[in-house]
């Protein structure tokens, strides 16, 4: 199996607490990586280290390594160029005070492509990708921030989609939405794992069993279990995991 | 429908009824209202004093471009009030809000240099306007420009009106959720791209706010200018000669030795007429741009 990206033996401490406990966890190519546990068991911050969105928290201090491709995203990477390829779906809907078109033209406009036809092209397929193409393209110049909860998370998912990158992270995508907007958006993502490498964190047990391909079990730090996703759910190994997902604690 | 037939109708019998029953909150009933009644009742005094003696002696020979004694134009004050709000917002704004941007978006947060900053902020603010003036005169005028001018005045301006745009600004970006700066961060937008494309924009109506009051500020400030920008009654030939603003004109009008004589008093209600005209133009302006701005 081709490994996209790599965790090797992680610790991450927010300045004396120690966040995550030499956290390895292998990531395969195109397929649905889900981050279960309990609130505070450090799923979140693991993944907003895959793109390095923890570099803005002050004390933040991580060691071990973390590959993509194989290259070392914390050595000598460029952070902006990382976060092009390493797109990220927040937990709350925030598309920017601008029209629905500009939204998704902030982020090739950022890597500079300024021709209006290339700009056009991008924003009708990222829109399109996201199956959300029908329900703007009559309202393209309107504000984003007329849309519903759920048109908004997947125009924020478009507006990862825009500037092509190779991974994305999604941080509980559906938390804030209903359950139509919900099953939409993992009907979305099924379709995004043929081109996109996707690692979603979720509170949500049924969404990792519907959606996922692998699971990885998170508690207090750390990482207790990975395994395909019907084996985490159907045949635990490890006490801990059993105990969480039959709702024994958590 | 009548009122009397829905169902949260009180009667006022009812109502009476009630505040009989409980005569302490029927005396703090008087009591805001009569409070609410004075507040109102001042303003209304004021406002209708100045109106009444000041539009009558609105004149135009209080327009004429040139003053002369026997005209008391304001004219050349109003145009040197113009000059002195943009030359000052012109020094106060980008200073202002470029420091605001670094306290926010670069510095630290819980940084010792923050604090301090923000400290002598909240002391610049502190200070009396004469203060300013006597500190401007020393500076500017002894020592720089070499007598009354326009640009000592627009410097010391700058210097009262800077925590103003700082305050507001620093509260502004601080009210940018920082999910819009995660989101642009995330799509690998740099610092730069982020606070000039997302946050400023978000912050415009605050940053606005701030800067409206500063005008504020300027067109009502006296005690400052009549020591640095000094009170020739003219537009002057250049930055660094000397010119009345507005405020220094009605100043100077009731300081005249002739004043307590009709015709200066008359031209000083005009002008505070006008001077209160223009400060009441500027707020409705700011508000309107304020909503544009916010409702786009």
């Amino acid at each position: 199996m081709n490994y996209k990206m790599e965790i090797n033996n992680v610790n991450l401490f927010y300045d004396k607490f120690q966040a995550l406990k030499d956290v390895t966890i292998p990531i395969a190519e195109k397929q649905i990586t889900a981050f279960i546990g309990p609130s505070g068991c450090g799923k979140s911050t693991l993944l907003k280290s895959l793109n390095r969105m923890n570099d803005l928290i002050e004390g933040c201090l991580i060691k071990g390594k973390m590959l993509l491709d194989g290259e070392d995203i914390y050595g000598g990477m460029n952070v902006d160029i990382l976060r092009k390829r390493v797109g990220m779906v927040f937990q709350k809907p925030n598309p920017f005070s601008m029209s629905i078109y500009d939204n998704i033209a902030y982020g090739p406009r950022t890597h500079g492509i300024r021709s209006k036809a290339a700009l056009d092209e991008i924003v009708e397929k990222s829109l399109k990708n996201a199956a959300i193409w029908n329900e703007t393209k009559d309202r393209l110049k309107k504000s984003a921030l007329g849309m519903s909860g759920g048109q908004q998370q997947r125009l924020c998912i478009a507006r990862a989609l825009s500037v092509s990158p190779e991974v994305i992270l999604m941080d509980e995508p559906t938390s804030a939405l209903d359950p139509i907007s919900t099953g939409k958006i993992e009907e979305l993502m099924s379709e995004l794992k043929k081109e996109y490498t996707v690692i979603i964190v979720t509170h949500n047990m049924q969404q990792a069993t519907r959606i996922s391909d692998t699971t990885a079990f998170f508690l207090l730090g750390e990482m207790v279990e990975h395994n395909v996703t019907r084996e985490i759910f159907s045949n635990p190994k490890e006490k801990r995991t059993e105990d969480y997902i039959t709702g024994r604690f958590g | 429908m009548s009122k009397s037939e829905a169902i949260n109708y009180i009667p006022f019998k009812q109502k009476l009824r009630g505040y009989l029953k409980h005569p302490m909150s029927l005396f703090l009933l008087i009591l805001v209202i009569g409070a609410a009644v004075i507040t109102v009742g001042l303003v209304a005094i004021l406002l209708g004093h100045l109106l009444i003696k000041g539009i009558p002696h609105i004149k135009p020979h209080l327009f004429e471009w040139k003053y002369t004694t026997d005209n008391l134009s304001m004219m050349p004050a109003i145009i040197n009030t113009f000059i002195m709000v943009i030359l000052t917002l012109l020094i106060a704004v980008p200073v202002g809000i470029s420091s605001a941007i670094y306290l926010v978006e670069y510095a630290k947060r819980g940084n010792k240099v923050v604090s301090v900053i923000r400290l002598t902020t909240e002391t610049l603010a502190g200070i009396p306007s004469i203060v300013f003036g006597l500190f401007g005169f020393i500076v500017f005028n002894t020592m720089i420009f070499k007598g009354y001018s326009m640009i000592g005045g627009a410097l010391t301006l700058s210097m009262m009106v800077l925590p103003i745009i700082i305050r507001t600004t620093e509260e502004a970006l601080i009210s940018v959720p920082d999910l819009f700066r995660e989101g642009s961060f995330g799509l690998g937008a740099g610092k730069l791209r982020t606070i000039t494309r997302i946050v400023l924009p978000y912050a415009m109506p605050g940053i606005l706010a701030g800067i409206i009051l500063s005008i504020g500020r300027i067109v009502g400030e006296t005690a400052a200018l009549i020591f640095t920008a000094g009170t020739i009654p003219g537009v002057p030939k250049a930055l660094t000669r000397s010119g009345r603003t507005l405020s220094l004109h009605l100043f100077e009008l009731v300081q005249n030795p002739q004043a307590p004589t009709d015709r200066y008093f008359n031209a000083a209600y005009a002008t505070a007429v006008v001077l209160l005209a223009l400060v009441v133009l500027v707020n409705a302006l700011s508000s309107f741009i304020a909503k544009k701005l916010s409702s786009k």
